[in-house]
């Protein structure tokens, strides 16, 4: 019959206005601010520093190796001097401007010191564009023990390799070797 | 529960019996008349506000999700913060319009919307001007909301708006006829155009949809209803999704608000006008009249609201194809067929009627069987 | 194809000319389309691109290897694994990089899963365009989501997920994702009946949709058309069967194919190959092995992107996208950083169509077949 495709899309509809009062997997609405998401553990948003007891021991030895790898370049680097003028292994600034970064998670792969990960922040609303989006290297730092509480699978897993590393009695900051070009 | 009924006649007479001790008897007139208008003014866009939000919490519901309940508890406060937007918003009318006709066109569209009002009876004894022709007044004001929104295009420069005018001006004028024709058979059995007497005729439990004829000029009515208002699924004039907006694109703030108004005050008066045509107006049994008006116009209302939510919108040739080459011989059979229900005595006329109705369906669908769409079969690849 | 505007003896008539778009609510994103009407009856169409245009095959050449794979994510922003997946496949061609077991598992359920979505969101936003208030986009959306928080759980985004990697994939999958994965399969020909029943029989749909569009088979591959609109045009093509890339061969699924090629079979096809979908990601589901996501060359490789230098060379890697075929060329010059990159992109060759197929209809019906052919502005302009 002609008018029945027609009742019978409106009966599906009468059936989700009608469900909509009863069960929650058809009312889907999550009252943001008042009820959040739970948070996943491998969601990735900015960047942070991550250091070990005090802000001065962070991880970061200056490498430079995420500030080369990022897509967009979003990471400034400035290596650390003595008095003397001797490079240091630690950067005097760090900058990432999170108006362009793009959280792919690069950065994060490929740091050999385990001393970049991504953050689970998002409500990071600013005034301006420009240099209020800009992080510096104080902003940046955040404690392991932060970490531990975001991704605890994750730094489970950088911790023990950590504590296998320096059982090994290898330096901890040696880099990884060369890769051996592959075979076709 | 008679108190209860009469509950704002009374508040009225007493009104006026104040009034007459001080006042010259020209005078309370005057006081009568205004106090009609002064109810009127203030229900009519208080009921448009409301509506609004009623349909924005229905239509949220079918979506699986709340209306707005931000502004005040159910968002009931949601329409004053509309209201207030409206207000502040820019009054841009674009470079080289038509002023004139660009201003003009809201505010005259107000008009007929709100002088149907006028004449629909919304309880025992609460019509506020009780015409003899109330019927007809309904249907001269529907018709000239068409020119309005005409204008409104016109007056735009934008050809968008001109395309929205002209499927406007098609589909209201299309869609006219069914809309008179089905009122007639009513008109034939009471006897008369004043809406009062019409539901007056209607008394206890013998509305006119629970007859054969009735229940065919129902649908008939209530189809080119939404039609007039220009509702999903007849929203071609303001077609959002390709047209943008249609006859109103170029308008915003107070115009907007004005059009916007006039949609849903049109809304109300069309349910409320088959209500009291085909659903017995105020008639009903325990509750007080008014209240039973509200609940028949109302349900009117939240299917409308529900048309919108479940259905996409028609196509221009479609939608004039429906109204010539369907509704408009329905709605003349009907006519034959009231007339054939009204001469003979029941319960001949009972079952004559429905033979004649049943029939004439029948011949229409095979008539209009190329036009309808079949479901199809589908095919898998060969495996390889 | 040439559309004569028919010339009235006595009235002076003129053509109209519209430009609908780029700000327009039902062109799927900053698109232009140049009409030019009589009365509402289309007599030219010309369509404007490059709005979105952002220099992706420029800004490849410049980066490693791997630093461009985010930027394909945001190629066809809608399905990102598999716009992953075809570049990887490409690279690993050139390379010569093997593919564990388990990563090709892990990558063809979130390449169906990217099917998923993608069809289910065009299905909403095709009912969207027709005028149906978004109801049906909210019920597409609200299955989505559940995929999407998978993605989520997964790589870590929703949708720029930056998941695949030469030689496999960034991480294993967690453990309670194919408990998930099984819900959904669960739950999804639920959702598609109660879908259909809304508005696959519904006769204001149907009635907008069939007749509409019609693309005929020769022009459909002349023109380089590929893709559910390929094969709702009648031609059994589907780069899965013909290619047998990935281990795709283990899985037996059927490729629906349509008959008058109308928006109504584009249509229609995309809900019959969402079924399909469901059928692989049941059997992938229960047969995924263990072991290593990644190859060995392919963990150095993601680890320290500047020293990954495929051979000299060139090729081309192409998949059965959502959307069409989605190829991407690059050649090497032995260095770390690709010589020339190219995507064929399936939207916009899918668009070169579009006139063809919407000469002598309506203005509401250019829209809808608009929609039908499922473009994303991000894949037409790069």
């Amino acid at each position: 019959m002609y008018g029945f495709g027609v009742i019978k899309g409106m009966l599906v509809t009468l059936k989700n206005f009608v469900l909509s009062y009863f069960t929650k997997e058809r009312l889907t609405t999550v009252q943001y601010p008042e009820e959040r998401l739970p948070e996943k553990e491998r969601f990735r948003n900015f960047p942070f520093l991550i250091y070990d007891d005090k802000p001065e021991d962070l991880r970061c030895v200056s490498c430079d190796i995420c500030a080369k790898e990022c897509p967009p370049k979003c990471i400034t680097i400035v290596r650390d001097t003595d008095a003397q003028g001797k490079p240091l292994k630690r950067p005097k600034v760090f900058d990432i401007d999170f108006s362009i970064c793009m959280n792919c998670g690069i950065c994060e792969e490929v740091c050999p010191f385990d001393a970049i990960f991504m953050d689970h922040e998002f409500e990071l609303g600013e005034y301006g564009r420009f240099e209020e989006l800009n992080y510096h290297k104080e902003d940046l730092l955040k404690s392991a023990e932060y970490f531990a509480q975001i991704r605890p699978t994750d730094a489970a897993l950088i911790e023990a390799k950590r504590r296998q590393k320096e059982a090994k009695g290898a330096h901890p900051t040696s880099p990884t070797p060369p890769i051996p070009p592959p075979s076709s | 529960m008679n108190q209860l009924d009469q509950i704002f006649v009374t508040a009225k007479a007493s009104l006026l019996e104040a009034a007459e001790h001080f006042l010259p008897d020209w005078m309370v007139v005057v006081v009568s008349i205004l106090v009609s208008i002064i109810a009127i003014a203030v229900f009519g866009p208080v009921t448009m506000m409301y509506l609004t939000l009623l349909e924005r919490k229905l239509v949220g519901r079918i979506q699986n999700r709340y209306g707005p309940n931000r502004v005040g508890a159910w968002g009931l406060l949601q329409p004053i913060a509309d209201g207030v937007k409206m207000l502040t918003k820019e009054d841009i009318v674009p470079l080289g319009a038509d002023r004139f006709a660009h201003f003009l066109a809201p505010v005259i569209i107000v008009i007929p919307a709100l002088l149907i009002f006028s004449v629909i009876p919304f309880g025992r004894g609460m019509t506020a001007v009780d015409l003899s022709v109330g019927v007809l007044l309904f249907l001269a004001l529907a018709s000239t909301t068409t020119i309005w929104i005409f204008v409104a295009s016109w007056g735009s420069r934008n050809k968008f708006s001109l395309l929205g005018g002209m499927r406007s001006v098609a589909q209201m004028i299309s869609y006219e006829i069914p809309m008179v024709l089905s009122i007639v058979p009513v008109l034939l059995v009471v006897g008369s155009f004043s809406t009062v007497r019409i539901v007056e005729a209607q008394d206890g439990w013998s509305w006119f949809v629970f007859t054969p004829w009735g229940v065919l000029g129902f649908l008939i009515f209530f189809l080119t209803g939404v039609a007039e208002v220009n509702r999903t699924p007849f929203d071609l004039p303001e077609g959002e999704s390709e047209i943008v907006a249609g006859f109103h694109t170029e308008y915003s703030g107070m115009k907007f608000a004005l059009f916007y108004m006039a949609e849903f005050m049109n809304t109300f008066s069309v349910s409320a006008i088959v209500a009291t045509l085909y659903l017995g107006g105020w008639q009903g049994p325990w509750l007080p009249s008014w209240l039973w008006f509200f609940i028949k116009t109302y349900a009117l209302i939240c299917v409308m609201m529900w048309f919108r939510g479940t259905f996409p919108r028609f196509r221009v040739d479609q939608l004039m194809g429906f109204a010539w080459k369907f509704l408009l011989p329905l709605s003349l059979v009907n006519l034959l067929v009231a007339g054939l229900w009204l001469h003979l005595k029941p319960p001949a006329n009972h079952l004559v009627s429905l033979a004649a109705l049943a029939l004439s369906l029948v011949v229409l669908y095979q008539a209009n069987r190329p036009d309808i769409p079949k479901k199809r079969n589908y095919r898998y690849a060969e495996a390889n | 194809m040439e559309y004569e505007l028919k010339e009235s003896p006595t009235l002076d008539t003129q053509a109209l000319e519209v430009s609908l778009g780029p700000q327009h609510p039902s062109t799927h994103g900053v698109f232009r389309m140049n009409v030019k009407l009589d009365g509402e009856t289309i007599v030219q169409l010309k369509p404007v691109m490059g709005y979105l245009h952002r220099n992706h095959e420029k800004l490849a050449e410049n980066m490693s290897w791997l630093g461009s794979m985010p930027y394909t994510d945001r190629l066809d922003y809608i399905c990102s694994m598999t716009n992953n997946f075809a570049y990887a496949l490409a690279v690993e061609k050139l390379a010569g990089l093997e593919v564990p077991e388990r990563a090709q598992y892990v990558r063809v359920i979130m390449a169906e899963l990217t099917r998923l979505v993608n069809h289910t969101l065009l299905v909403g936003f095709l009912l969207n365009d027709l005028g149906a208030f978004f109801t049906p986009v909210l019920y597409a959306f609200r299955e989505r989501e559940k995929i999407l928080d998978l993605f989520e759980a997964v790589a870590g985004s929703r949708m720029m997920c930056n998941y695949f990697r030469f030689g496999g994939v960034k991480i294993d999958v967690t453990d309670d994702f194919i408990p998930q994965v099984k819900q959904i399969i669960r739950r999804y020909p639920k959702f598609l009946d109660e879908f259909e029943t809304l508005l696959s029989e519904n006769e204001i749909l149907m009635a907008r949709c069939q007749k509409v569009g019609i693309l005929p088979r020769e022009l459909a591959i002349n023109a380089g058309v590929s893709g559910p609109m390929l094969r709702a045009s009648g031609v059994p093509y589907d780069i899965r069967k013909v290619d047998h890339y990935s281990i795709y061969d283990r899985f037996p699924f059927r490729v629906p194919i349509g008959e008058a090629g109308d928006v109504y079979d584009r249509y229609y096809v995309r809900i019959l190959e969402m079924r399909e979908s469901i059928k692989i990601l049941e059997q992938a589901v229960r047969e995924i092995p263990a072991g290593p996501t990644i190859s060995p060359v392919g963990l150095t490789g993601a680890k320290s992107p500047r020293n990954f230098k495929p051979p000299k060379g060139d090729a081309y890697g192409r998949i059965e996208a959502p959307k069409g075929e989605l190829g991407f060329y690059v050649v090497s010059d032995g260095s770390a950083k690709p010589y020339r990159y190219h995507v064929r992109a399936p939207s916009f060759i899918n668009l070169t169509i579009l006139e063809d197929m919407c000469l002598g209809y309506k203005v509401a019906d250019a829209i809808i077949i608009l929609g039908s052919i499922d473009i994303v502005l991000g894949e037409v302009d790069r």
